[in-house]
């Protein structure tokens, strides 16, 4: 019975994590090509036109991926920090690190696009709506979580440090997510609605699908990438660290 | 094709968005590599230097 159940810890050690991490980064970067290629193929030549925004609504096709990725990616390394404080496990401080700023970078892309598309359709790059400016703390958190790290010398005090800013932080997804719901806001509200139908032509959503899967594989494929030169700078003089470099890693 | 890239009148507004986003995603993955060629050039150094030393 027992031989059956995979030890999880087993791959909680940096050790034997690295090498699965790189099967990992190459079949997202392979999955991450193919949807993003087929998202943008659908996004200009398939999605149809919209009747009230032209062809200006196209920049959905980027704003609400990298929006919601830019939460995932904190939600999930906010699992991954109290995984890090409750086990001592040092492979999730790093997942955490990993990932750090790819959601940086998908905050940003969310309110980039957002400005881009705000000028045209509210005519207006930026305004302190409850939606973009709790956006906005969300990129100042990723930005905190990276600085705290790197102001702290000792690795693992910042891993626990910068945990504890990630779970704290976790307050401001819901608000963002709801932030039109509970505020009158210039944003407009959810198209796409958990519990009842949205209110979306197929093609669009279905694109919309495809390009946020293709961003998913991609924020995995980079933080595979990222995590095994954390791994790598972190662990450089561990004694498997150097049976790498003795094989010419 | 001229039309294409217009979008309607909104083209600084798409290829804004995507332009920048594209030009993120590919450049995040060059930065990555060359972090993974450093260190790892930095730990065969060091696994170098050790065997010199240890002869």
């Amino acid at each position: 019975m027992s031989s059956r159940l995979v030890n999880w810890f087993k791959f909680s050690s940096p050790a034997t994590f690295y090498p699965l991490s790189r099967k990992i980064g190459t079949i997202s970067t392979i999955i991450a090509v193919i949807l993003i290629a087929i998202g943008l193929y659908m996004s200009f030549f398939v999605a149809p036109t919209d009747y009230k925004q032209g062809e200006g609504y196209r920049i959905i096709f980027v704003h609400v991926p990298a929006s919601w990725m830019s939460m995932f990616i904190y939600l999930v390394m906010a699992g991954w920090a109290a995984l890090g404080l409750i086990f001592n496990t040092r492979l999730s401080a790093m997942m955490a690190q990993a990932l750090a700023p790819t959601g940086a970078m998908f905050a940003f892309l969310s309110l980039w696009t957002g400005s881009f598309w705000g000028k045209p359709m509210w005519g207006t790059w930026w305004v302190w709506d409850a939606r973009i400016t709790s956006e906005l703390i969300l990129l100042f958190l990723y930005l905190g979580y990276m600085a705290l790290r790197a102001a702290i010398d000792d690795p693992r005090r910042g891993d626990r440090a910068s945990a504890i800013l990630l779970l704290v932080g976790v307050v401001n997804v819901p608000i963002i997510y709801y932030s039109v719901q509970w505020w009158n806001t210039l944003h407009q509200g959810s198209t796409i609605k958990m519990s009842e139908e949205s209110t979306m032509d197929e093609t669009m959503l279905i694109t919309m699908l495809i390009m946020t899967l293709g961003f998913w594989a991609y924020s995995i494929a980079v933080a595979m990438a990222r995590l095994r030169s954390v791994i790598l700078e972190r662990e450089r003089s561990a004694n498997w660290v150097r049976e790498l470099a003795n094989g010419e890693l | 094709m001229a039309e294409f890239f217009h979008m309607g009148g909104y083209g600084l507004y798409v290829w804004g968005s995507f332009g920048v986003t594209a030009l993120l995603m590919v450049a995040e993955p060059l930065l990555l590599r060359s972090r993974s060629r450093q260190i790892k050039q930095r730990i065969l150094r060091l696994a170098r230097l050790e065997q010199g030393a240890n002869q």
